[in-house]
């Protein structure tokens, strides 16, 4: 059967059981969004941004673990993407991109709304294709969504020029894919996993820092399993959160730069330190020479290039993580840690991050205390914005289920949250989904209230509204003398210049965010009291609409634990005394 | 330390960017670099010439080897192996001092290309070291122009 590229394009998603797209459409894409037109099959969600776009189908990936596709116009279109690739980039995000671009015979000679969209995204891609032959088509998708889903996850990008689109060939689509330089390694090597199982057995102090990987590869089970046979306590990372429940007794909560005290002592205590699918990142590190110094260390991950990239490994497995821990769990010795296990209460009872919030103050903890007692983690996806309200989230809310959270850890992209709980939704319609915003980051896709609107996705969007682009704030406060440089998001004209200290007469906050949301015609609630909270959420939970929440919360509440950049992770700000 | 790190990868376009682009964010300057088929026309090899320290360098090569088109990634500094660089050298030369040129070229072994009135061209092919040193040795007669090829590498024996 001879089909158009566009139909090839059409047929082959749904081949990959492809059943969202997100995308937004433009002349170079003319002829895909006129094969979308009447497929009931695959709906796509109009976006009102291409960054929106690709975020929520970057939301849609990491809330079901399928791989989220997104298509944009060339030119503008496909460089509204980047951003939402980078992010999806470095967090390991299955995704597939498509983007029009301009005819063959037109490439290369600044014709209107070009880019070149594949050499821009070389970087940030875990593979990119430009197709030049229409014959390539059912190929080219078969191998991107491959790409995309094994191995380590990651975007891949599909330029298809205008002309590519509408020329005909034969379909018919592969039942392979026979990709000569990619052969991703899922077992790991028998003898180191044997030699690990060993240095589990030897450890007096062992701890787990796992990571994304170990949600990536559905590993969260085998994880549990290793961890209470051994009884070895767990911190994940950001990315890692909902790999382990944080409810578990051994459970450290999350490590690094705003990890909490027992995690950060934890570490640097150990004798023996199990990475994995983590990949030792700055922001968990902090000063590398004082990580774990002296641990043993074990890392499990898929990908060869992270093994001894910024650490030195004792015990190196390349492989699949469940794969690999599945291995790992037969021959490891149930094991208890008795002394090991009650130095972490001690330093559990004393973690600021535990402690309940302060009565009759609306603070971020507060908020997010009042989420978690509402709400079943099974039942919930919480994504976040990026800065204080990010950390917050992450400390504050028990994560318990893998695909729970949603964050942008390893680019740190403001306007991510929003977008990616749309897409969450889209993945989940049956659970409550909420974003835990800054009154910054919102304001950076906050578009998108109306395609939240217009799908009827009862989304929650949870404003914690400091009047400022809090971290950076705080960053101000520590280190640069309180000198809030083009931080406050109150400041008008009339302030004074150099202003440092929010005041009862500050100008009021623009957006109003309640009209706002009411314009777009979701719902829109402000909570300036701390009784009031609860109630609010929950008028929030039970509205079919989407509902933007304004919690105005203290104005220079910071993140603490804080471990300053640079320095070692047991070396934590615990508050503004110190 | 001085690395050859020899690529064996898909003949498609644009696999070369993504190679370069591995080096030039980690801020290496690729010293010299040569891409041609093989054996295989489906597959080129490059050889890559790169300054910098060990450790980036590992990095390096495993992130070359995580590319989709990439097929094979050697680093064979430390291989036994035949290298050879291509270099064409044009120098002032007159009735006076040709002869004196010819000798150098003579005992590099080799190859006078083109004669002109007042210039000489030769062809030199050899390790760097040879090159470099008789490019040393003709300077002081005048180097009007100078093409060199990046280096191309073959590790010895069945490998
Ligand atoms: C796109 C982008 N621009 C800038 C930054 C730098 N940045 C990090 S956190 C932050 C402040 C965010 O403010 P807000 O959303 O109000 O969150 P808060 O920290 O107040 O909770 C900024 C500007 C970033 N991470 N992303
Ligand atoms: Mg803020």
């Amino acid at each position: 059967m001879k089909l158009t590229g566009a139909e090839m394009v059409l047929k082959s998603l749904l081949e990959e059981g492809v059943e969202k797209v997100f995308g937004y459409p433009g002349g170079a894409v003319l002829s895909i969004y006129d094969v979308l037109y009447d497929e009931p099959q695959l709906e796509h969600i109009l976006t009102r941004h291409e960054q929106g776009a690709a975020h929520a189908a970057d939301g849609y990936a990491r809330s079901t673990g399928k791989p989220g596709v997104c298509i944009a116009t060339s030119g503008p279109g496909a460089t509204n993407l980047v951003t939402g690739l980078a992010t999806a980039y470095i967090d390991s995000v299955p995704m597939v991109a498509f983007t029009g671009q301009v005819a063959t015979s037109m490439l290369g000679t600044d014709a209107f709304q070009e880019a070149d969209i594949t050499g821009i995204t070389v970087p940030i891609t875990k593979h990119n294709y430009l197709v030049q032959d229409v014959k390539d088509i059912p190929r080219i998708i078969k191998e991107a969504f491959h790409i995309a889903t094994t191995g380590r996850p990651g975007p891949v990008l599909i330029d298809i020029p205008n002309d590519v689109q509408a020329d005909m060939a034969e379909f018919e689509y592969p039942s392979e894919v026979n990709l000569r330089g990619y052969k991703p390694n899922y077992s790991g090597h028998g003898l180191q996993i044997k030699k690990a199982s060993q240095a589990i057995e030897e450890a007096e102090r062992p701890v787990i820092y796992s990571g994304g990987g170990v949600i990536a590869s559905g590993g969260a089970e085998e994880l549990r399993e290793l961890a209470r046979k051994a009884q070895i306590p767990v911190t994940t990372t950001l990315m890692g959160l909902g790999a382990f429940p944080e409810t578990d007794e051994l459970s450290l909560g999350m490590l690094g730069m705003h990890g909490t005290e027992q995690a950060n002592y934890a570490i640097t205590d150990t004798d023996l330190l199990i990475a994995i699918g983590a990949r030792f990142d700055d922001r968990i590190t902090g000063k590398l020479e004082e990580f774990a110094p002296e641990a043993k260390v074990i890392h499990i991950d898929i990908d060869p290039a992270e093994v001894s990239k910024r650490v030195a490994v004792d015990i190196p497995i390349v492989g699949d993580v469940k794969t690999v821990l599945a291995e790992l769990n037969q021959m490891v010795k149930e094991q208890d840690h008795q002394e090991w296990y009650q130095q972490i209460q001690e330093w559990k009872e004393e973690s600021i991050v535990t402690q309940p919030p302060i009565a009759g103050k609306l603070t971020a903890k507060k908020v997010i205390n009042e989420i978690d007692n509402l709400t079943d983690n099974d039942q919930v996806v919480i994504t976040t914005e990026v800065g204080q309200n990010q950390m917050w989230a992450a400390q504050y809310h028990r994560y318990t289920q893998p695909r729970s959270f949603a964050s942008s850890g390893g680019l740190g992209t403001m306007g991510y949250g929003f977008p990616a709980a749309l897409g969450a939704q889209m993945g989940n319609p049956e659970k409550d989904v909420f974003c835990i915003a800054g009154d910054g980051s919102f304001q950076m896709n906050l578009q998108e209230l109306a395609t939240a609107v217009s799908y009827e996705l009862p989304v929650n969007v949870i404003i914690l509204n400091n009047h400022y682009l809090g971290m950076v704030r705080q960053w101000q406060q520590l280190f640069k003398e309180r000198r809030y440089s083009s931080t406050c998001l109150r400041k008008r004209k009339s302030c004074p210049d150099n202003c440092a200290a929010p005041g009862d007469d500050c100008p009021e906050m623009t957006p109003n965010f309640v009209k706002l949301a009411e314009a777009f015609g979701a719902v829109g609630i402000r909570v300036t009291e701390a009784e009031d909270v609860r109630g609010a959420l929950e008028r929030a939970i039970a509205s079919p609409k989407p509902v933007v929440l304004d919690f105005i919360i203290e104005e220079e509440e910071n993140v603490f634990p804080m471990v300053p950049a640079g320095g070692a992770i047991n070396n934590m700000i615990l508050g503004e005394g110190n | 330390m001085r690395h050859t790190v020899s690529v064996l990868v898909a003949n498609k376009s644009g696999v070369l960017a993504r190679i370069a682009s591995l080096f030039s964010r980690r801020g290496y300057n690729i010293d010299s670099l040569s891409v041609g088929t093989t054996e295989d026309q489906e597959v080129s090899r490059i050889t890559i010439v790169v300054e910098g320290d060990e450790q980036v360098l590992e990095q390096v090569t495993k992130q070359l080897n995580k590319l989709i088109d990439v097929y094979k990634v050697s680093d064979i500094t430390n291989d036994s192996s035949i290298d050879r660089n291509l270099a064409l050298i044009k120098v002032q030369a007159n009735l006076d001092n040709r002869s004196e040129i010819m000798q150098i070229v003579d005992v590099f072994r080799g190859k006078v290309v083109d004669v002109a009135a007042n210039s000489l061209v030769i062809e030199m092919t050899g390790s760097e070291e040879k090159i470099e040193a008789i490019e040393e040795l003709l300077r002081p007669f005048g180097i009007i122009e100078l093409v060199k090829t990046g280096k191309i590498a073959m590790v010895r024996g069945e490998k």
